[in-house]
């Protein structure tokens, strides 16, 4: 079976400004792929040409097998589609908006379950213009998979939410994943990524920089540990790759508890920002 | 198509919800024309227009409904669509499983839908208070019939493309609303028709608003009325010609111009 997601040296410009240049991943079947990057890198547009809004310039793209250019209805009820929207609908009450939308998809969920599912059961009569952002965005993700997606399209989205509210999305996500959902996830937040991405692509100024697991990308496995602990007065740190090795050679010359111990591993924020680092001065 | 139909349905309800639930645009494009039917039909109450004992209220009813038509269509439209785009309520809908027709269906049926009901509301106005007459013979509730539908067709399809010029959402009724309003001074509706310069009467007789007010004073102005038009007659042959004319370049234009993604983004 073919990826989910095939996208192979994609391009866009906007006039002089290039905002995706040769991009090129896939996406399994049930994976979750997060994509890492600032404000303007690209992320956005790739996303858009994936869900069909935009072209490429040049360079190939299939979501479950089509070009989302020719995409046709039956492709687009396999998607579920969380845009960066806010404002729209305001007028109509939640529950309304989740019905209403349940009618465009040959077997969407039961709404009154969307609506359970994200955490709005108590706002569902009231109207989405006076939803708090967190709340707002709850909605957007509700009518993204209403559908039943095979592919989720998730575009920051839990841009506003609370911790406790991330970490219900994180558990929604989590089920759908379970259930088989390919989820494409943009987003700000590292631990978000690091939670629910199998893989993280890092895409700086229209270029994917680094794809691998959180876990491994940017040699994160392989880099060297800080160890710090206390003598006396004086905090003393080092760097090391073998930090198992150095601890125990550490505790021979304590007798007890070595004071202060810690050992650091590099998160994948720090990982992230070094990536971006070296981009920049390239 | 079916499911076009279908969808289309649903979304005239969901329309018609947001609609009048939105307060600037119930008072703007619906309430309107009743607010100002009362204050123009109680100052110009005994005003006569020189045929019979036609008051200007009787002739301000005829050119409030042809209004009517131009406001819950084209002012609708040119000002909704253009927020629609902005708020990305048009992206969403474009990324939905659903035929594009259905989004049309769904406005074309909100724009009739809230014509109607407001054309009951100013006919009642009318009778009770402006003594206004109904019309008497089929013919005329005919005329009264495929003159609305010409014309909320033709101003629909206009305001669906006119909703790419403004450049914002936000600044839409500001665009719009002055040109309403220079079609209504021109068109018959605030002044008589024969009352005004003939640069401006031809210049009116160039867009629709001019011929839905003379066809809608052929249907509630009593026989005979027509000697106060400047041609002297009620040319509905020519209005129908006029209308039709706009509806199909109306539908040209939209279906060359329309777009669902906000400015910027292709």
């Amino acid at each position: 079976m073919s990826p989910a997601i095939e996208v192979d040296s994609l391009h866009k410009a906007y006039g002089d400004v290039v905002a995706v240049d040769e991009v090129s991943f896939t996406v399994e079947h049930g994976e979750c792929l997060a994509l890492l990057g600032p404000n303007g890198a690209g992320k956005t547009t790739t996303t858009e040409i994936l869900e069909g809004y935009r072209k490429a310039d040049s360079g190939s793209a299939r979501v479950l097998g089509v070009d989302p250019a020719k995409g046709d209805l039956t492709w687009k009820a396999r998607l579920g589609i969380v845009l960066q929207a806010d404002r729209d609908l305001g007028d109509l009450t939640v529950r309304e908006t989740v019905s209403h939308f349940a009618d465009y998809f040959p077997d969407s969920r039961d709404p009154d379950e969307v609506i359970a599912a994200v955490g709005l059961t108590e706002k569902a009569k009231a109207r989405n213009g006076k939803l708090s952002g967190g709340q707002r965005r709850r909605l957007d993700v509700a009518l993204g998979i209403l559908g039943r997606p095979e592919v989720l399209f998730l575009d920051e989205p839990t841009t506003g939410f609370d911790p406790a509210a991330r970490r219900d999305f994180w558990t929604l996500i989590e089920q759908l994943k379970a259930e088989g959902t390919t989820i494409l996830l943009t987003t700000h937040y590292l631990e978000e990524a690091e939670r629910l991405a199998d893989r993280v692509a890092v895409i700086a100024r229209g270029r994917i920089v680094a794809c691998d697991a959180p876990g491994r990308i940017g040699n994160r496995a392989d880099a060297q540990a800080i160890v710090s602990w206390r003598e006396g007065d004086i905090d003393l740190t080092e760097a090391t790759s073998e930090p198992t090795e150095f601890v125990r050679a550490l505790a021979e010359r304590f007798a007890g508890e070595i004071p202060a111990l810690q050992v650091h591993r590099p998160t994948l924020e720090e990982i992230y920002l070094s990536l971006l680092k070296m981009e920049e001065e390239r | 198509m079916n499911r076009a139909i279908t969808l289309g349905r649903r979304r005239i309800v969901l329309e018609l919800r947001q609609f009048f639930r939105d307060r600037e645009s119930a008072l703007f494009n619906f309430m309107l024309p009743m607010i100002l039917l009362v204050i123009f039909g109680s100052v110009f109450a005994n005003q006569e227009i020189g045929f019979g004992d036609i008051t200007f209220a009787q002739y301000f009813l005829a050119g409030m409904i042809a209004s009517g038509i131009l406001y819950t269509s084209f002012q609708n439209l040119a000002i909704a669509i253009p927020m629609e785009r902005d708020d990305s309520t048009l992206k969403r809908l474009a990324g939905l499983p659903m035929p594009k027709a259905a989004c049309f269906i769904g406005k074309a049926g909100m724009v009739f839908v809230a014509y109607v009901a407001q054309v009951i509301i100013l006919l009642i106005v009318g009778v009770l208070f402006f003594g206004i007459n109904l019309p008497s013979t089929a013919d005329r509730w005919f005329t009264f019939a495929w003159v609305s539908v010409l014309g909320l067709l033709s101003c629909t399809l206009l305001g669906i493309a006119f909703s790419v010029v403004p450049r914002q959402g936000k600044g839409a009724s500001a665009i719009v609303a002055p040109i309403v309003l220079v079609l209504q001074f021109t068109s018959g509706v605030f002044f008589v028709f024969n009352d005004l310069p003939t640069w401006m009467q031809n210049f009116a007789s160039i867009f629709p608003l001019k011929w839905l007010t003379q066809t809608m004073r052929y249907v509630f102005l009593p026989d005979g009325a027509e000697v106060i038009e400047v041609a002297g007659e009620w040319q509905l042959g020519l209005s129908a010609l006029v209308l039709t004319a706009w509806t199909i370049g109306g539908l040209v234009l939209a279906l060359l111009v329309f777009r669902w993604a906000p400015r910027g983004e292709r």
